[in-house]
């Protein structure tokens, strides 16, 4: 199913020039200012800034979320910024998965079918569906709470089941919003070595927002976001270093 | 995905469950009315059709009387009234009319052993028999002496053989009416109410010449029975006797006639024509009811689109396409209001039901109608809930996702 990383000669992500204007005249605020950035399939990047340097934004549309005003975006080769909203909806059920600080679970809804979800769209049947769900709740660790509804579970269980739920449907793509903002630090290492694992393992690409360096230490790339621009781009030597 | 949607419908009403049984009340009160006025309004026609069958449909009633009015106002005083000669010349002047029956009635109480009862008495003769299409439940009708001499024999309807006789034979037996005695010769078939609601069967048949001769104590007719050859419109068969009757009392071309001929057709058209106005004009008010529920059911919807901005923010997220939110709201829609009209069509084939019981007509539940309330529910559902589901479906997903 993974179509797009087929051609491995181009870059998964390319970002060309990508610009965010919200607003008009006065009020006019410029979010993104050209914004030029490759991702290559496989890798781990850690997306850092802060508040108001345009990480989010460019995490938006990274994840198909938003559109930007100028500038190109091409996934898997393929120009995507002027897509309609059913066809970007298209693309992240098949592509991407996303974890939130916020878990962003559905209340009174069990983990079996928070992470059910994504595959419901895609139109899969109930049988295939549970399987899925269930091995993927197996894979973060949470085999045999397939019940348990988000408000029995502790804050980093609820992380795995969005985990879970952004790789049931064995996406390319891996977008990580703050994922440990909401966790303390042994909790947070854990979702770090799980993200890791998925990374190293499945070969899993995952570009991951936080401001927290010892969560950045993981990736193995880090790009620093000022005023809506790249400051700083560079891979993680110690990570690097380890990967010899 | 249609079978995805209904369970996660089903998941958010239950979920809520006071407030949606609250957000359908309008519909349940809409459906319940209108199946219930449709039921009884059915009901009561079938009702008034079955009771000019019993009456006879055929059947022309002639009285003293100015016309254009109905057949329980008073005879006029001061116009002649009719004679066994008109019965005879109605009978065998018109060709249309297969037979013509006398008929003076009064209320008397009719005695037997210790039991009194206030019953009817009419006056006839055997001819009333056919008119009337009214068969002898047992015994005989009355003889040809009896109803040339005027002899007190009589003919019991059900209700009075059942209040004085009970469940014992009443032939042969005699009782007493006023301060004649008579012997009964016979009993009549049931006949139940008529669409007037009165008991048809609360009657005693004496020979007419008996009834002119002890009771009335004149020689006149105050009604006239007719019943029309069939193949024959009632309508030709009244303008054959009023015809007759003018020219037998005199009336001139320009002068109004002084009696009445009441064809049951037309009563029971007209009753029949009341019942579907009624009918009609609560359905409207139904309709209303049905309007209001349909706002009330957009309205909870977007109250519950507002509640779960979140969650639609997730579904986004995850790839839901504005399609396939759209058509979650809409199928939550339609099945409440589908569960409202179900409950309705319930509620009201019960009031039905309860309503046929208390007039005492036949329940006559229609399938036409009850799919149509369905049907009509599930188009409110439809109509007002595509635009709070539109609503969802063209949510910003990053907007969502921020809201609390």
């Amino acid at each position: 199913m993974n179509t797009v990383t087929a051609s491995a000669s181009r870059p998964l992500i390319q970002l060309q020039g990508i610009t965010k204007i919200y607003g008009a005249g006065d009020a006019e605020v410029r979010a993104l200012r050209g914004i030029d950035m490759d991702v290559n399939a496989g890798e781990f990047v850690a997306i850092m800034g802060p508040s108001g340097s345009g990480k989010s934004t460019a995490m938006n549309i990274l994840g198909f979320l938003d559109k930007p005003t100028a500038g190109h975006y091409f996934f898997g080769g393929a120009a995507v910024d002027h897509l309609s909203r059913d066809q970007l909806a298209l693309l992240r059920r098949s592509f991407l998965g996303f974890v939130f600080q916020g878990y962003n679970l559905l209340a009174r809804t069990s983990a079996l079918d928070n992470v059910e979800l994504p595959l419901i769209y895609q139109g899969m049947a109930g049988t295939k569906r549970r399987q899925l769900a269930r091995e993927a709740l197996a894979k973060v660790g949470l085999a045999g709470r397939e019940d348990h509804y988000p408000s029995q579970l502790s804050g980093g269980q609820q992380q795995r089941v969005a985990i879970a739920r952004a790789i049931v449907t064995n996406p390319d793509v891996i977008l990580a919003d703050e994922p440990t903002g909401n966790l303390d630090t042994a909790r947070s290492h854990e979702i770090m070595d799980l993200l890791t694992g998925l990374n190293r393992n499945d070969g899993i690409t995952i570009l991951m927002v936080t401001h927290e360096p010892d969560m950045a230490e993981y990736a193995d790339r880090m790009v620093h976001f000022l005023d809506g621009r790249i400051e700083s781009d560079n891979k993680n030597k110690k990570v690097a270093g380890d990967a010899v | 995905m249609l079978y995805e949607a209904i369970r996660l419908a089903l998941q958010a009403i239950l979920r809520n469950a006071f407030r949606s049984f609250l957000t359908v009340l309008g519909i349940v009160i809409g459906v319940a009315a209108v199946i219930a006025m449709v039921t009884v309004g059915q009901g009561s026609t079938d009702q008034v059709e079955a009771d000019v069958s019993t009456l006879g449909t055929n059947l022309l009633m002639i009285r003293p009387g100015q016309p254009s009015r109905g057949p329980g106002s008073g005879v006029g005083g001061s116009t002649a009234s009719l004679t066994m000669k008109d019965v005879d010349a109605i009978e065998q002047q018109i060709a249309s009319v297969a037979v013509a029956a006398p008929s003076n009635s009064r209320s008397m109480t009719a005695i037997f052993g210790n039991v009194n009862y206030t019953t009817t008495v009419t006056g006839t003769d055997n001819r009333y028999l056919t008119a009337r299409d009214w068969a002898l439940g047992s015994g005989r009708s009355f003889y040809e002496s009896e109803q040339r001499t005027g002899s007190s024999a009589c003919i019991l309807g059900d209700t009075v053989r059942q209040k004085l006789f009970g469940n014992g034979s009443p032939l042969g037996a005699s009782i007493r009416l006023k301060q004649i005695s008579c012997r009964v010769i016979g009993t009549l078939e049931v006949k139940g109410a008529s669409s007037f609601g009165t008991d048809q069967d609360d009657i005693v048949l004496i020979p007419i010449k008996a009834f002119q001769r002890r009771i009335s104590g004149n020689q006149d007719v105050s009604m006239i029975f007719a019943s029309i050859r069939t193949g024959i419109s009632t309508e030709k068969g009244k303008a054959d006797i009023e015809g007759l009757m003018r020219e037998r009392r005199r009336i001139g071309p320009f002068e109004e006639d002084d009696f009445n001929v009441f064809d049951m057709k037309q009563i029971s058209s007209m009753l029949t024509g009341i019942t579907s106005v009624l009918t009609g004009l609560l359905s409207a008010v139904a309709a209303v009811s049905l309007l209001v529920g349909g706002i009330g059911i957009m309205n909870i919807m977007l109250v519950s689109v507002t509640e779960r901005t979140r969650e639609i923010g997730i579904r986004l997220a995850v790839g839901a396409t504005e399609s396939q939110v759209l058509l979650q709201f809409l199928v939550e829609a339609i099945v409440l209001s589908l569960i409202g009209g179900l409950i309705g069509i319930v509620l009201g084939l019960a009031l039905g039901l309860l309503g046929s019981r208390l007039l005492s007509i036949p329940f006559a539940p229609d399938a036409t109608i009850v799919l149509a309330a369905f049907l009509f529910s599930a188009l409110v559902g439809i109509l007002f809930g595509y635009f709070p589901a539109r609503r969802a479906a063209r949510m910003d997903p990053i907007e969502a996702l921020r809201h609390q």
